[in-house]
């Protein structure tokens, strides 16, 4: 009895010894830089991102969790943490005031000096790759696991991300006659802003069986009014931005957008920032929510669909 | 513009052959009238020249469908309303200019240069970033109205505040007015850069391409607001023409030849403003066209505004055609932001015809 208690004890002693010892080694991650970042302790994290911090919280992160941006909306617990402003105009003291071992930020946070000044200072500082596609969103899972050197963690995680991608594909072969989109970022005094290919907004479209309307540019730019008519979009994408979100009346009494389908048809979709296009760990979620309002045939089956990712514990 | 007639036309040291005023009427007319139709016959619907005078209703087979139904409504809810507003925000902008540069006697004058652009610009990108916040969610109602009172607003407030700066009693002091407008073009430009820093991506994007300028917010009813506002300055031009001429001399001489030069400064300022506000406010900021289009129009015809001040209206309008049609079909489906292309093509025409007045270079 009391020998198996000792051992039992020291085994336990020797696992944490040993993770100790691997924490002290450190584990390296290649990152968005394409350079070796080496995180010897990541034990006070600020996290710059939505969908990093989203991750980190799947991961049971949270308590490391010292400083978040402002675009860390999600979970609602995040607001809490302290906030170090919106991810692209970072101060360097701001950042380093927190007393962070890890820097975790989203490919894209700056400006350039801020983060030439946290590099300097010598906090390890990973620029996770912000790819929007399938594989790009199980890389940045695994990324900020391995970041966390907790990649079984990570692994649960992507299981269970992959997993709702599968399914979600199958979903999308039911897609018979597939819609066309046209995502909106804005409407400012009758100039649309509209999502062309390379965006978030492009890939949530297709991972929804839809067809972006607009392929003739990449990015999000101003679109031309006429080029909204030839583009003959079914549906109208957006999100809401808090309170000041787009709404339906303006785009369907918009010269251009009264041209096509989707005014005639009022289908309008505005669905929340973040969960749409932040491309974490909610993203199939996302897909299969958007899908529901393309393709309400299919409803039915998509909500047969219950996304793992936002039901796996991989906190541990 | 250099078309050379017999007896009329005098020569004037540094400048070219002069032709009569009704000739350049009707040249800068057909040229208007050129540029428009060029403008109604590309866009990225692509409605084909055959098919042009059917959609318009003019002749031609009328009963074709579907795509006929389309290339109507293309044509009268997106393009003319669109060519109509080019036309008429060019020539509020070139008049604005010829009417600053003959106040001012200064031949860089612009709206832009005292500031009121920029109080415009100012307005509008605050109106963009606080729509988002909590002050702005009282102002929802009017939320698709709110940006271009906003800029009208703000040029309107740049030209009070310079007005009352320059002005002491009763007299108006042009160069204090000139020297405030750039302190306040400063000033609009840090808070411009502040409210820059403030927004987010989105709202960065808005501000930015609202400064480069877009006609492609042009709809009906801001025809309707540009129309009486062009008419009524078209004909404010006409009145203060002998005016402007006369100040030429310079302010004592203006005023003993029985020129109310006071009244002369309040309405040209009044109207440079209320015509700079209200292009502001459907396009937002397009430059150069203020001052390269008067510039160049005192080359060929010379300086009197009984013909500048028209001849201008009608040059900035096409050139303003011109560089809309360009900038909704060179880079479609996308748009280009049409302030870019007028100071990439204004500028340097506008170089070489100062490189051309000084005889550096025999273009």
């Amino acid at each position: 009895m009391t020998v198996c208690r000792t051992l039992a004890v020291s085994a336990a002693a020797g696992c944490f010894l040993l993770g100790g010892v691997a924490l002290a080694a450190g584990v390296t991650v290649h990152d968005a830089r394409d350079r070796d970042v080496t995180i010897a302790d990541p034990a006070r994290i600020v996290s710059i991102g939505g969908a990093i911090t989203e991750i980190l919280y799947a991961l049971g992160f949270e308590d490391r969790l010292v400083g978040v941006d402002s675009t860390s909306l999600y979970p609602a617990a995040a607001r809490e943490k302290p906030d170090v402003g919106y991810m692209r105009q970072l101060s360097a003291e701001g950042v380093l005031g927190l007393n962070p071992s890890l820097v975790l930020a989203a490919q894209g946070s700056g400006p350039k000096e801020t983060i030439d000044v946290l590099e300097a200072a010598k906090v390890p500082l990973v620029l996770v790759p912000d790819t929007f596609s399938e594989a790009g969103l199980l890389d940045k899972i695994k990324l900020v696991g391995h970041a966390m050197d907790a990649d079984k963690r990570a692994e649960c995680l992507t299981a269970a991300v992959s997993d709702d991608l599968t399914q979600l594909r199958e979903l999308r072969a039911k897609v018979t006659k597939p819609v066309r989109v046209m995502f909106v970022m804005s409407l400012l005094n009758g100039r649309a802003m509209a999502a062309g290919k390379n965006t978030a907004a492009n890939e949530i479209i297709a991972l929804a069986g839809g067809i972006n309307a607009i392929d003739g540019y990449e990015g999000y730019k101003p679109i031309n009014d006429e080029a909204i008519v030839a583009a003959k979009p079914d549906v109208v994408l957006s999100i809401q931005r808090g309170k000041d979100s787009l709404d339906a009346e303006a785009v369907y009494v918009h010269p251009a957008f009264a041209l096509t389908p989707a005014a005639a048809n009022k289908a309008f979709i505005s669905m929340e920032g973040l969960y749409l296009l932040g491309f974490g760990p909610r993203t199939a979620a996302a897909a299969r929510d958007l899908s529901i309002k393309l393709y309400p045939a299919l409803a039915p089956q998509a909500e047969k669909f219950k996304p793992a990712a936002l039901t796996a514990d991989c906190r541990k | 513009m250099t078309v050379l007639t017999e007896g009329s036309a005098k020569r004037r040291s540094g400048y070219a052959l002069r032709p009569p005023a009704s000739l350049t009427l009707i040249c800068l007319f057909a040229a208007l009238a050129g540029a428009a139709l060029i403008a109604l016959t590309v866009g990225a619907a692509g409605i084909p020249l055959a098919r042009l005078p059917a959609a318009l209703g003019l002749w031609g087979d009328a009963g074709a469908g579907p795509s006929l139904a389309r290339d109507q409504l293309v044509l009268w809810s997106i393009r003319i309303p669109r060519i109509g507003a080019a036309a008429m925000i060019g020539a509020l902008l070139a008049a604005s200019g010829a009417i600053m540069q003959g106040l001012f006697r200064n031949p860089l004058a612009d709206p832009a240069l005292v500031g009121v652009s920029s109080g415009g610009a100012l307005a509008a990108a605050a109106a963009i970033v606080f729509t988002d916040s909590q002050i702005g969610q009282n102002f929802r109602f009017m939320q698709h109205q709110l940006l271009p009172i906003a800029a009208f607003a703000g040029s309107l407030a740049t030209t009070v505040i310079l007005y009352s700066i320059a002005s002491r009693s009763g007299r108006t002091s042009i160069a204090i007015f000139l020297l405030a407008g750039i302190a306040i073009a400063a000033i609009a430009n840090a808070g411009i850069g502040l409210l820059v820093f403030i927004a987010d991506d989105r709202q960065l994007r808005d501000i930015t391409f609202w400064l480069l300028g877009s006609l492609s917010g042009a709809t009906w009813p801001k025809l309707a607001t540009l129309a009486p506002v062009l008419g009524c300055a078209a004909i404010a031009c006409l009145s203060i023409a002998r005016g402007l001429d006369v100040l030429v001399l310079g302010e004592a001489e203006a005023f003993h030849s029985g020129v109310d030069v006071e009244r002369l400064k309040r309405i040209s300022i009044v109207l440079v403003s209320a015509m700079t506000g209200v292009a502001v406010s459907v396009c937002g900021v397009v430059g150069f066209i203020g001052i390269v289009v008067p510039h160049l129009l005192r080359l060929v015809i010379g300086p009197a505004h009984r013909l500048l001040l028209p001849a201008s209206m009608l040059l900035g309008a096409v050139l303003l055609v011109g560089a809309d049609t360009l900038a909704r079909t060179i880079v479609a489906p996308a748009e280009m932001p049409i302030g870019i292309l007028t100071a990439a093509i204004g500028a340097p025409f506008f170089l070489a015809m100062l490189l051309r007045q000084r005889g550096l270079v025999s273009l």
